[in-house]
């Protein structure tokens, strides 16, 4: 009796464990092309770090559209537009955000240095626009003044 | 299973203009329900557009995305009829294909 409890107690262990194995490897096999470590950085420059953002270089070829004033940060239409040639990804960062990236956008075949996105923000900040283009990066920034905020 | 994409896509010059709609709650983690719990974090991390099979943008998103996105791009080099196909993922493992044809300028 004693003993088919410890052999079913261990059988069941190891199913647990199992179980647990094969949903670690799934749920990074997901999320691998994602990047985890920059959309979870809480300050902006943690995110360029693991963005892999280093030696900014202040660009006046990207063009950030975007309201002056948005009433409702819950909807904040933001375009970007570089006009860097071979630009490579775009990402759009909004500084004072819980979590500041936004988004990147990798560009290729014939793909145009332009996005076009509509973003959430908490409240008035600094939008950064972070360009890639031949392994170097480029940005730009436009303030948004939100009147509601639109996290949470 | 989720709605299907609006995708509009329309040649001016040489170059495609693609405009996409998404129907989705894009939750951040942060916002309670009415009995003060919170919403799980439901939000699409991954957008890939394709030209004709190539893939000409590879979005990464976060929950900082409005809620039904909208994303825009442009395709140099794109003739009428010429296919543009979109793929989303969230974070639940949802996803969703829709396709549509490069349309000529009205």
């Amino acid at each position: 009796m004693n003993q088919l409890r410890r052999t079913f107690l261990k059988l069941s262990g190891a199913a647990l464990a199992l179980g647990a194995g094969l949903l670690k490897t799934t749920g990074e096999a997901l999320a691998a092309p994602w990047n985890k470590a920059a959309f979870e950085s809480k300050a902006v420059a943690d995110a360029m770090k693991n963005l892999g953002a280093a030696n900014l270089i202040d660009s006046k070829d990207i063009i950030i559209t975007a309201p002056d004033i948005a009433e409702n940060g819950a909807v904040v239409p933001i375009a970007v537009t570089s006009k860097i040639p071979n630009t490579q990804s775009i990402s759009i960062i909004a500084e004072k955000n819980p979590f500041p990236l936004t988004s990147t956008h990798d560009v290729a075949h014939g793909g145009e240095g332009y996005v076009s996105v509509r973003l959430k923000m908490g409240q008035t900040s600094n939008v950064r626009a972070v360009v890639k283009a031949d392994g170097k990066y480029y940005t730009a920034v436009k303030e948004v003044k939100i009147t509601i905020g639109g996290c949470g | 299973m989720a709605e299907p994409m609006k995708i509009r896509a329309t040649l001016q010059g040489d170059v495609a203009d693609v405009r996409i709609l998404i129907q989705h709650p894009m939750e951040t983690g942060q916002r309670k329900d009415a009995k003060g719990d919170i919403v799980p974090m439901h939000f699409i991390q991954s957008v890939v557009v394709t030209h004709n099979g190539n893939i000409v943008l590879d979005v990464q998103w976060s929950q900082a995305i409005s809620r039904n996105p909208f994303l825009g791009l442009r395709v140099k080099g794109a003739k009428a009829g010429d296919k543009i196909s979109v793929t989303w993922t969230d974070n639940k493992g949802d996803k969703r294909t829709d396709e549509v044809a490069v349309a000529a300028p009205s």
